[in-house]
Formats: C-alpha cells, sequence, structure tokens
C-alpha cells in the first residue's frame, strides 16, 4: 500500500496518542534513571566533602581554584542548557534546520566547557598535582571527571540525534529520543551548580 | 479514561527558557561575587553560596526542565522528592558519621 505525500504527512506528524503515551512512559522511566544518577552523584559530593581537607603535604584548594576559570565553565554550560531549550521549542515547531542549528551551538558550546575542563586537569597534571597525589585531588578529580564524562556522553549522544534528525527527520521517536537528551542535558547543568558550589567557591573559601 | 500519563518533560516557551537564563545567570553571578570580593564574612558567605545554588538547582527545574505541580508532573516531582530524602540519609549520614569520627580520632 502507498501513501500520498499528505498522507504520510499526516503520519509522520499528526498527534498519535499510543506514541505520546510511550514518550511520556519513557521520559517517565529516563527521569527515574536521572534520579538515580543523582544519588550516584551525591555519593560522590559525601566523598569529597570528607576528604576535602585530607592535602597529605599536598597542594590545597586555594592554590589549585581559579574562579575565573570556572565562571567561564559555568557560564558556557548555561547557555548551552539554554540552547538546548531552543531546538526542544524549534522540534515542537517542527522547524528541522533550527532543530539541527540549535543543537550544533549546544554541541560547540559543550565542547567548549570540556576544553576547558581539561586544560584545567592537564595543567594540574603537568604541575604534579595529580589524583594520586592526596586524598583531596583523587575526591577532586572523581567527581569532576565523573560529571565531565556525562558531558562527553551527552555530547556523542547529541552527534548520534543530529545524525538521526538528518537521516530520518523529526520523526515521533526521534523527537521522543530529544526530549530524554534535553532532559539529561538540562540534569548535568544542575549537577554543575553542586560542583561548583561545593568544589570551587567552597573551596576558595 | 486513563490518568494523564507521567513526563519528565513538559513544553517550555522562549520566555521561560529566557526568564530562567537570567534568573540563573544573576544567581550564579552573586555567588561567585560573594565569594571573590570578599564582601561578607566566612558564614555569611557560606550560607549565602548554598542558598543561591538551592534556588538555582529550584529553577533549573522550573524553567528547563518544566516541573511543577500539575497533576502530569506529579510522578517525576514524587520521584524527585524520594531521591531529596536518599539524598538528605546519604550524603547528611556520611559527613555527620566522617567528621565525628575525624573529631574524635583525628585518623584522616
Amino acid at each position: 500500500m502507498s501513501m500520498s505525500a499528505s498522507e504520510l504527512q499526516h503520519y509522520l506528524f499528526a498527534p498519535h496518542p499510543e506514541e505520546e503515551e510511550a514518550t511520556a512512559n519513557a521520559s517517565f522511566g529516563f527521569w527515574i534513571y536521572l534520579m538515580s544518577d543523582c544519588i550516584l552523584f551525591a555519593s560522590l559530593f559525601a566523598t569529597f566533602v570528607t576528604l576535602s581537607r585530607s592535602y597529605a603535604g599536598g597542594p590545597t584548594s586555594q592554590e589549585i581554584i581559579h574562579l575565573g576559570h570556572t565562571l567561564e565553565e559555568t557560564l558556557v554550560l548555561l547557555c548551552s542548557s539554554v540552547t538546548c531549550g531552543f531546538a526542544m521549542l524549534a522540534m515542537y515547531r517542527r522547524q528541522l534546520r533550527r532543530v539541527l542549528g540549535w543543537l550544533a551551538v549546544t554541541f560547540v558550546l559543550g565542547l567548549t566547557f570540556i576544553s576547558l575542563e581539561l586544560q584545567e586537569f592537564l595543567s594540574l597534571v603537568a604541575a604534579g598535582h595529580g589524583p594520586t597525589h592526596s586524598g583531596f585531588l583523587s575526591a577532586f578529580f572523581t567527581l569532576v571527571a565523573t560529571h565531565g564524562t556525562h558531558v562527553t556522553v551527552g555530547l556523542l549522544w547529541m552527534l548520534v540525534m543530529m545524525a538521526q534528525i538528518a537521516v530520518k527527520g523529526l520523526s515521533e521517536p526521534v523527537q521522543s529520543r530529544l526530549i530524554r537528551f534535553s532532559m539529561f542535558w538540562h540534569f548535568l547543568d544542575i549537577v554543575w551548580v553542586g560542583v561548583f558550589t561545593v568544589v570551587y567557591l567552597n573551596g576558595v573559601l | 479514561m486513563l490518568q494523564p500519563s507521567p513526563s519528565g518533560a513538559g513544553r517550555g516557551t522562549f520566555a521561560s527558557y529566557i526568564t530562567g537564563f537570567v534568573l540563573a545567570v544573576a544567581l550564579t553571578l552573586i555567588a561567585f561575587i560573594l565569594v571573590m570580593s570578599k564582601a561578607l564574612s566566612f558564614a555569611g558567605t557560606t550560607v549565602a553560596i548554598f542558598s543561591a545554588a538551592v534556588v538555582q538547582v529550584v529553577v533549573h527545574l522550573h524553567y528547563f526542565l518544566h516541573l511543577d505541580t500539575s497533576s502530569t508532573e506529579r510522578w517525576n516531582v514524587m520521584a524527585l522528592l524520594f531521591t531529596g530524602t536518599v539524598l538528605f540519609i546519604l550524603v547528611g549520614g556520611s559527613l555527620w558519621i566522617m567528621f565525628n569520627l575525624h573529631d574524635r580520632t583525628m585518623l584522616f
């Protein structure tokens, strides 16, 4: 059976109650995953605070933290959260090119965040302040890099989604995945609020 | 008719994202400026930056993840509140035990 163009259009873009419910259920399931991820981060935060003064003769947090650099990272990630939101708004309006455009902007901002973080890590390691140096540095690298790993996975996910949008268009399953991607990306920004407050701001007080 | 399905992603608007962004930037800058300028006492700054962080998390949840008290979001909020309880026990309990141990033994 073949479909005319308008039938195809209707099939692809008309709301399908079953599909909408499937998307809603999948979003809720993904929300439960995010909550469990939250508990993973909480245990790393508790570990970090416990070890935050265990310098073992190594550098203190005041010596390794540069707040200007952290503020830059924070603003870049915050902007990427908003551009990700704009991609979602474009998705609901079926503006395929705009979705791709905003996702590309979000990707560049996410990549900038990761390069800033890597820069910080590499300069610490180069100065001999790697994760093996003290309890404080182990906890610092574990917490901050776990967040960074999540962001990196988010970047890969974004590339996959951009390829899917380009190949399959904004079909229901693609939209459903984009909704979960945006939840993941916003969640990472919330975790970063905890990281910059507990590790960086509180660290230099 | 089924109950409205749970959904982790209500739809935002351009205005809601911009409002969230402006509030988040303001809260971030307040926290950084307070620490960099050392305008308040140690205790005052600590309370201020942690309060700003809590408010900023709520701003992100509301304006970016669109969580509210509507029935479609009810189970998401329930899961969030349950997670909050677990976090409180996990983080609060760990820190209580470990700092107490530190005070009594000075082992780490």
